[in-house]
């Protein structure tokens, strides 16, 4: 397991970005699109996570874990925030309504439901985990 | 981490050229950019972004907001991109069917 702590400080998440494509090309074979999938997903959960400090002390930190297993890459973003329902996300109105344009947030989460192949979210004894799952093809000898 | 925001007139289109990484931490400074050139009286804006390497749900946020605030005030926002990793965020969000998107800054600045 590698693990990468950070500030719960939007400035980060780039370097969350970095750590898991730099981790994705270099220890598995994944095609390009996968990783930039799964970059895009954990920054998303990212910025929910730091989204969910604001307000508490900034010494607090997101934990990035990168684990591997035989056909799979999990990924987790344990955050310190008060918690949430992904199911209690609002729906937004269809595309083609005129008040889709009122709606600036609430994607993060579809989104990363759509580019990984499993996620979770579970709260723990700090805060919320994030449990994000890609598969994948074997480790590289 | 620098983000790139270029503005050129071209064909009574205001271009606003985007480099670099729009995610939650350089999201603001897009959107600062567009709430300013909606108030200089810009109508007709092109954001370009050809030049962008990654977008997230923020900066597709930001550019739904100033799509409203274009739209409330009489004008119009297109986009330009081919990038198959930028287009995938917008399809996958079904935001395909809100903005107009052109594969080049041509194009979009042809009407």
């Amino acid at each position: 397991m590698v693990e990468l702590e950070i500030p719960a400080e939007p400035e980060f998440v780039g370097l969350v970005r970095l750590f898991v494509s730099s981790l994705a090309t270099t220890r598995r074979e994944l095609a390009d699109d996968r990783v930039d999938d799964l970059k895009l997903a954990v920054s998303e959960a990212c910025t929910n996570a730091i989204d969910a400090h604001v307000g508490k002390a900034t010494s607090d930190r997101v934990i990035v874990r990168w684990a591997e297993g035989d056909d799979r890459l999990e990924v987790s973003v344990n955050d310190r925030g008060p918690g949430f329902d992904p199911s209690s996300i609002p729906q937004h109105p269809p595309v083609t309504d005129p008040e889709r344009l009122n709606f600036e947030r609430g994607l993060g989460i579809p989104l990363i439901r759509s580019l990984v192949d499993e996620v979770d979210f579970k709260p723990s004894a700090e805060g919320t985990v994030v449990t994000l799952v890609m598969y994948c093809g074997p480790a590289e000898e | 981490m620098d983000l790139g925001l270029e503005v050129e007139e071209r064909n009574g289109h205001t271009v606003l050229a985007v480099k670099g990484e729009v995610d939650v931490y350089t999201a603001p400074r897009l959107r600062e950019r567009l709430v300013e050139l909606v108030t200089e009286g810009k109508r007709n804006i092109v954001v370009d972004l050809e030049g962008v390497d990654f977008l997230d749900s923020t900066g597709l946020g930001v550019l739904v907001g100033g799509l409203k605030r274009l739209r409330s005030n009489d004008g119009e926002m297109s986009l330009v991109s081919t990038q198959s990793r930028i287009l995938k965020v917008f399809e996958i969000t079904g935001l395909t069917k809100v903005f107009s998107i052109h594969d080049s800054v041509d194009a979009a600045t042809a009407s």
